[in-house]
C-alpha cells in the first residue's frame, strides 16, 4: 500500500467553512495566473504572440517589402509596422482566449471550477485578462525587432503611449470576439479552424501591408472601412511613420482613424461582450 | 447541528432532448455513509453526480446537499462539497503542489494556510516526488490520486466521486479503494457512481441500482443478493452428455428448478440447506459416475442481481474507458 492514510481531522486548520470568505477580484487573479502558467508552458500555443508576428515583420520587411510601394514614397519598413502591429492584436486578441475556453470545456475544467466556491465571473474574467496581460508580450516582441530593422517612433512620448493604449484597447474589445467563438465552437481544434479561416483573412482585406488604394473595386471599400486599416492608420499617425493619408475623395474612415478605431472598439464590445457572456453561461450550463 | 442525511433528494427528473436522462429519483444519504450509484453507462449516475453538486439544475424535484438546499443556497453547497468528476479534471499545465494551491485559494482559504494544506495532501496521497511535476507528466494513477486529494483540500463534508477507479489498473484500483475506507472512517459522507459491481458492493453502505434515469432496487449488497435468491449449488458436468441427468439430480436433492446454461454446460439451483444439498449432490454424482469439472456453492454476485433486475448485464466498460483517453488535454501530444 503506497498511499498513506488521510488523517482526519486534518492537521492543517483550514477553518470551517462560513468562516472561508472571498472576493471576485482574487478570484480573477487566482484564474488568471493559472492561464498565465499555461501560456509559459505551451510555447507553440503562444507562438501567434511570439514567432508569428517576429516572422511577419521580417518577411514583409525583407521578402515582399521591396515589391510595395508607399504613397508619398515613405520607408516601407515604417509603413508594414502600424500594420503588423494591428494584425497580431486583431488576431491574438481573440484566438488565445477563444482557445483557453474551448480547451477548458473540453477538458472538464469549466465543471471542476463551477463546483467550487468561486465568484461566477472568475473564469472568464480570468482568461481575459491573462489574455490581455498576454498581449504585451507580442507588443513588446515586434517593437524590439522593429527597431532592429530600422522602423522608428516619430513623435512624441503621449503619442507613443496614446499608440499603445489604442493597441490594448483594441485587445480588450477583440477578446470578446474570442470569448464569443470559444463559447460556441466545441472544440480547440475548431477555434484554430475558425480563427485561420474567418479571423486571419480579414486582417490582410485591410492596409495592413498594402495601401488599400492598391485594392481591386469591392476590397477596397471593404479595407477602406476594415477596423484592422484604420487601427493600422491611426499606429501610423500616432507613431509618425508613413501612411496612405487621406485625399479629399476618402472615406470617413480614412479621414479620421482614430476616432473611427474608438467608435469600432466601442461598437465590439457592446455587441460582442453580452452575447458573449450570454453563450459563455449557456454552453457550461447543465 | 448537523443533518441526519448529508444528501437527500426528492423526485429529480432531468430530461436531455427526448431522454429522460432522471425520471423520478428519490435519494437519502444518512451522514457519514457511502452510497454507491450503480448502473451501466446513459443510467443516468453522471447525471445525478451533476445536479446534486450544483453543476445542472433538475427539471423537476429538490435536493438538499450537506444541509442546504441546491436551488436556494448553491454556493453554501459548493464550500461544502469535493467532486471528482469521471475524467480527472486536474489541470495537466499546472504541477501538482500548483493544482492543490489553486483549489484551496477558490476555496478561500488564506494563501499560507492553502499552502500548508497542499503539501500535506501531496504527502498524504503519496505524491511529494512528484510535487513540482507537471500532472500532462503523471501517470493515469497518479492523476487520479491528486484529483481525489483536490477534492479533499476544503475538508468537505460530503464527497461525490464520478466512477473513480474508472480506466485504472487492479492495482491503482486497490490503493484508491483503501484510501477511500480512510476517509469514511474518518465521517466523510460519500456518493460514488460506479459501473464496477465489485466496488460497490466493497465501499457502500446503501447501494442504489438506476437503470434509465429510474431507481430499481436499493439496499445493502446482501439485501440484494437475497432479492436474487439466496445460496445455490453450482455444477458442470465434465460431459455435455451429462447435462439431463445433473439436472435431474440437482433438481431432486434441491426440491426447485434448476437454471440451465447448456453451452456452459452450467447449472445453478437454489438451496436452503447448503453444504448438506451439496454432500447429497455428491454422493448421487459418485453412485451415478458423472465426472465433474466444477461443483460448489456459489453466493450470488452484484452481476446476478443486475441480470435479475434489469435483463441484461452491464456492459459499456471499454467505451468509457477509451472516451478517458481521447478526452486526454491536448497539452499531453506535444
Amino acid at each position: 500500500m503506497s498511499v498513506a492514510a488521510p488523517t482526519a481531522p486534518a492537521p492543517t486548520e483550514i477553518g470551517p467553512a462560513e468562516s472561508r470568505h472571498g472576493s471576485a477580484l482574487r478570484d480573477i487573479w487566482v484564474v488568471t495566473r493559472r492561464g498565465l502558467l499555461h501560456m509559459r508552458r505551451q510555447p507553440e500555443v503562444l507562438a501567434d504572440a511570439t514567432f508569428q508576428p517576429v516572422m511577419f515583420v521580417l518577411l514583409f520587411a525583407y521578402v515582399f517589402g521591396g515589391a510595395i510601394a508607399v504613397p508619398g514614397g515613405g520607408n516601407y519598413k515604417e509603413f508594414l509596422m502600424g500594420g503588423i502591429f494591428a494584425q497580431t492584436i486583431v488576431f491574438g486578441g481573440s484566438f488565445g482566449v477563444a482557445i483557453g475556453i474551448a480547451a477548458d470545456r473540453k477538458n472538464g475544467a469549466m465543471d471542476r471550477f463551477r463546483a467550487l466556491p468561486m465568484a461566477r465571473s472568475a473564469v472568464l474574467g480570468g482568461h481575459a485578462s491573462a489574455n490581455l496581460l498576454k498581449i504585451l508580450l507580442p507588443m513588446l516582441l515586434m517593437s524590439i525587432c522593429g527597431l532592429i530593422v530600422g522602423w522608428r517612433i516619430r513623435t512624441g512620448f503621449l503619442d507613443a503611449l496614446a499608440g499603445y493604449g489604442l493597441l490594448i484597447l483594441f485587445a480588450f474589445a477583440m477578446i470578446w470576439v474570442g470569448v464569443l467563438i470559444g463559447s460556441m465552437l466545441s472544440s480547440p481544434e475548431a477555434v484554430q479552424g475558425v480563427a485561420f479561416v474567418a479571423i486571419f483573412p480579414l486582417t490582410f482585406i485591410a492596409s495592413t501591408f498594402v495601401p488599400s488604394a492598391t485594392l481591386p473595386g469591392v476590397l477596397r471599400t471593404f479595407a477602406e472601412w476594415n477596423p484592422v486599416s484604420s487601427l493600422a492608420d491611426s499606429l501610423r499617425v500616432l507613431f509618425g511613420n508613413p501612411h496612405a493619408g487621406a485625399g479629399p475623395g476618402a472615406p470617413w474612415s480614412l479621414q479620421h482613424p482614430i476616432t473611427y478605431t474608438l467608435l469600432c472598439s466601442a461598437a465590439i464590445v457592446a455587441v460582442c461582450a453580452p452575447l458573449a457572456i450570454r453563450r459563455f453561461h449557456r454552453s457550461i450550463a447543465d | 447541528m448537523a443533518p441526519a442525511n448529508a444528501i437527500e433528494a426528492h423526485g429529480l427528473r432531468k430530461r436531455y432532448g427526448d431522454t429522460d436522462a432522471l425520471a423520478g429519483v428519490d435519494l437519502a444519504v444518512p451522514a457519514g455513509s457511502v452510497c454507491g450509484l450503480l448502473g451501466p453507462n446513459g443510467a443516468g449516475k453522471t447525471t445525478a453526480v451533476r445536479i446534486l453538486t450544483t453543476l445542472a439544475n433538475p427539471d423537476q424535484g429538490s435536493a438538499c446537499v450537506a444541509g442546504f438546499d441546491l436551488a436556494a443556497e448553491p454556493m453554501e453547497v459548493r464550500r461544502r462539497i469535493g467532486l471528482a468528476a469521471q475524467d480527472a479534471t486536474v489541470d495537466a499545465l499546472l504541477s501538482g503542489f500548483e493544482n492543490l494551491l489553486m483549489i484551496g485559494e477558490l476555496h478561500h482559504i488564506p494563501r499560507r494556510t492553502a499552502k500548508a494544506r497542499a503539501e500535506e495532501l501531496l504527502e498524504q496521497f503519496n505524491l511529494e516526488d512528484a510535487r513540482d511535476k507537471l500532472v500532462r507528466d503523471y501517470s493515469g494513477g497518479m492523476r487520479r490520486r491528486l484529483d481525489l486529494a483536490a477534492t479533499l483540500v476544503a475538508g468537505p463534508e460530503v464527497l461525490f466521486l464520478d466512477e473513480p477507479t474508472t480506466g485504472l489498473d487492479p492495482r491503482a484500483r486497490n490503493e484508491l479503494w483503501e484510501v477511500l475506507e480512510t476517509l469514511v472512517g474518518a465521517g466523510t459522507t460519500i456518493l460514488l457512481t460506479t459501473q464496477y459491481l465489485e466496488e460497490a458492493d466493497r465501499l457502500a453502505d446503501e447501494i442504489v441500482v438506476i437503470d434509465h434515469g429510474r431507481v430499481i432496487a436499493r439496499g445493502d449488497s446482501s439485501q440484494l443478493k437475497r432479492q436474487v435468491g439466496g445460496e445455490q449449488v453450482l455444477l458442470v458436468p465434465a460431459r455435455a452428455d451429462d447435462l439431463p441427468r445433473a439436472v435431474a439430480i440437482l433438481e431432486r436433492v434441491c426440491g426447485a428448478p434448476a437454471t440451465v446454461d447448456a453451452p456452459a454446460r452450467r447449472v445453478t439451483v437454489p438451496t436452503d440447506d447448503g453444504v448438506s444439498a451439496l454432500g447429497a449432490v455428491v454422493d448421487e454424482l459418485r453412485t451415478q459416475s458423472i465426472a465433474v469439472e466444477d461443483l460448489g456453492l456459489h453466493q450470488p454476485t452484484l452481476d446476478d442481481v443486475f441480470l435479475t433486475l434489469t435483463g441484461s448485464a452491464p456492459t459499456g466498460e471499454e467505451t468509457g474507458v477509451e472516451q478517458d483517453r481521447e478526452r486526454e488535454p491536448e497539452a499531453a501530444a506535444r
